[in-house]
């Protein structure tokens, strides 16, 4: 088990920036994950402290020593990548057992076996062990390639994206199933994924990766409720965050567009929010309501229903808002409705940098 | 949906125009070809099974009589024949699984980011592009005792590679993988490039050290394709007939082949030599058959 901690990382490929200055500290025994989109420089990032790849530039730390200089047999760390990685033409048991039989480490063949059964019973796949890998389905195929990680003890888990090439409901079960073998195994995991549910369901702590930057971390929870800009905003939760523009007029929140009012009533915490500064403001869909009397007039423009809820598309001349209501209610296409916000959910993003108000001070 | 249909013509080519329809024009590709193959392949190939029944010698104008299997009889009961049988096993065996050494480690060498990988890769097939009389020719020189270039360059004064009786087999073969060795490289290179990134990469995560790695990820992959390898190599070197005709006259060095030509061109036996040409056939065709199905149980695994 281990710390991790990246200083000041940054890696080039060619002309190509992946990472820039990036600053990552995951504890000891936690459940990290590092959330972005394709191309944010996630799997770099894996790739760097699992000593495949070097950085540019920076320090990768584990239990605060510089591993520079360590190959990816000496760090001691486990990966679990998305296309799988088993090795062909073996029997699955022939695969956990591969981490376990090189000679210069290997282990006395009673504890190959209790190790190789006890990893199967964790996953499940005892009945799969004497199969090839080829005539394994997906799911089982990355079953058998978490079980090859945790046959060995490894210090940290890296998984890169191991459950985007899976069918939606073996992605829940895996995920529930891995959140747990972590807390089983209180090892330190880093997982790397686009989807922001995996993160925020599984997360102890995320960090929100963006063109090669952290853009953010903080628990789910954190990330979700206080987003620091405009981007992890828009980029967690679904559907997003809505994200209009406007000014604090009078405590009230008029929106540039079409001057459209709300009212506004967190004064403490709007910071620099100086009346007439352009904003952005932010309000979760399941704080906007609907309401009688409420303040503002908006046409329905769309209708998406999940089951539990409804996901309601509203439209304000041109600005959409979707809001999340109970599936109970009875709306239709083009029939207007009159809707309010939590005025304490609201965050403010600064007009020009992005950046929470709560975050900048 | 006959409009979908690949073989259908454009009904506005000139194909089309001049009245060709699609059944004629597949005649007029395949018709010739086959007239080929029939007239310099299968006539002959049938024509000689004919003549291996007979005493047959094209020097004389005797007429053929029919033998029965006296030919085959005599030459399955002939020590010499099985010498020679027995000269290019040992030819084969020498050569192809040189070859397999050389050209996969020299694969093995090149797959990886080297600088000048293509320009390298390209003069490295040079040798097996080269006409096997060129090849012959030049490699007497340089076997040469006296001013060859090899004895020369590895202080060896004046020994004889090709007139020395133990060492003109091995030099033969010598030459072949020098010639060959880029074919089996060139196979190999396609296998090794086949095998996913990920794999080694997976490998060395789980701590694997590099025979480890070797033996248990890169070789299983590359295995059927170095079959294959094997299969060509074999069915070539066991014809071989004009490097070793050329470069020595060894009875030592008395491939299969060279025995075959000389019953048939020198000694006039045409008959017999018939017969000996079947049982060559006979033997790659098995030994072929047996790599096959060898083949198809590495790629089943």
């Amino acid at each position: 088990m281990a710390h991790i901690q990246l200083k000041n990382v940054s890696k080039k490929f060619g002309n190509h920036t992946a990472l820039t200055g990036l600053d990552l500290d995951i504890a000891d025994g936690e459940f990290f994950v590092l959330l972005g989109e394709t191309g944010a420089g996630k799997t770099t990032t894996l790739r760097m402290i699992a000593g495949l790849e070097k950085p540019t530039e920076g320090q990768v730390f584990i239990d605060g020593v510089d591993v520079a200089d360590w190959g990816a047999a000496e760090r001691d760390v486990a990966l679990v990548l998305q296309q799988y990685s088993l090795y062909p033409r073996y029997t699955v048991r022939e695969n956990l057992e591969f981490p376990l039989k090189p000679k210069i480490r290997r282990l006395p063949d009673a504890e190959i076996k209790d190790r190789v059964d006890r990893a199967a019973r964790t996953l499940r796949i005892e009945h799969l062990l004497d199969r090839k890998t080829d005539r394994l389905s997906g799911g089982e195929m990355q079953r058998v390639s978490i079980g090859r990680a945790i046959v060995r003890k490894p210090r940290v888990f890296l998984m890169d994206e191991p459950l985007s090439a899976l069918d939606a409901k073996l992605r829940e079960a895996l995920r529930t199933e891995l959140k747990n073998l972590q807390m089983q195994l209180g090892a330190t995991f880093l997982f790397v994924t686009h989807d922001q549910i995996e993160a925020m369901s599984m997360g102890d702590k995320v960090g929100v990766l963006n063109h090669g930057r952290i853009v953010q971390t903080g628990t789910p929870h954190e990330i979700y409720n206080n987003p620091r800009d405009t981007y992890v905003a828009s980029f967690v939760g679904s559907p997003p965050m809505n994200l209009i523009d406007g000014r604090l007029v009078d405590g009230r929140a008029v929106m540039a567009p079409l001057n459209f009012e709300l009212p506004f009533s967190g004064g403490a915490k709007t910071g620099g929010a100086t009346d007439g500064r352009p904003l952005v403001f932010g309000i979760r869909p399941e704080d906007v309501y609907l309401e009688t009397g409420a303040p503002v007039e908006a046409r329905v423009h769309d209708v998406e229903n999940h089951g539990v809820e409804k996901i309601l598309t509203l439209r304000v001349g041109d600005t959409m808002l979707r809001a999340t209501v109970p599936a109970r209610t009875d709306v239709e296409i083009e029939q207007p409705v009159r809707f309010a916000w939590n005025p304490d959910k609201v965050v403010l993003f600064d007009k020009g940098s992005g950046v929470s108000l709560r975050h900048a001070g | 949906m006959a409009t979908t249909m690949i073989t259908t013509l454009d009904r506005s080519s000139r194909a089309a125009a001049r009245g060709l329809s699609d059944i004629s024009i597949r005649n007029l590709f395949i018709i010739p070809t086959i007239l080929f193959l029939i007239v310099f392949n299968i006539f002959p190939l049938i024509y000689s099974l004919g003549y291996s029944f007979t005493d047959f010698r094209a020097s004389t104008n005797a007429a053929a009589n029919f033998v029965g299997l006296q030919n085959y009889r005599d030459l399955l009961n002939d020590p010499y024949v099985w010498s020679n049988f027995a000269i290019t096993a040992k030819y084969v065996i020498i050569s192809v699984v040189g070859q397999l050494v050389v050209g996969f480690g020299v694969a093995m060498l090149l797959n990886r980011d080297i600088p000048l990988k293509g320009l390298l890769t390209t003069l490295l097939l040079l040798p097996m592009m080269l006409s096997m009389a060129v090849v012959g020719l030049f490699w007497k020189l340089l076997y040469d005792p006296s001013f060859g270039i090899i004895n020369y360059a590895l202080g060896l004064g004046t020994f004889e590679w090709l007139s020395d009786p133990k060492m003109a087999l091995y030099a033969v073969a010598l030459t072949d993988i020098w010639m060959w060795s880029p074919f089996v490289m060139l196979l190999s290179l396609a296998g090794l490039s086949a095998v996913p990134k990920h794999l080694y990469e997976a490998a060395a995560i789980d701590r694997a050290g590099p025979f480890y790695t070797f033996f248990r990820i890169t070789l299983p992959l590359v295995a059927p394709i170095l079959m294959i390898a094997v299969i060509f190599r074999t069915m070539e070197a066991f014809k071989t007939f004009d490097l070793a005709y050329i470069l020595t006259s060894q009875p030592t060095a008395e491939l299969i082949s060279i025995r075959l030509y000389k019953m048939a061109f020198q000694e006039w036996q045409t008959g017999r030599s018939c017969a000996l040409a079947y049982i060559v056939l006979i033997m790659v065709l098995a030994i072929t058959n047996i790599y096959v199905k060898y083949l198809n149980k590495v790629k089943e695994r």
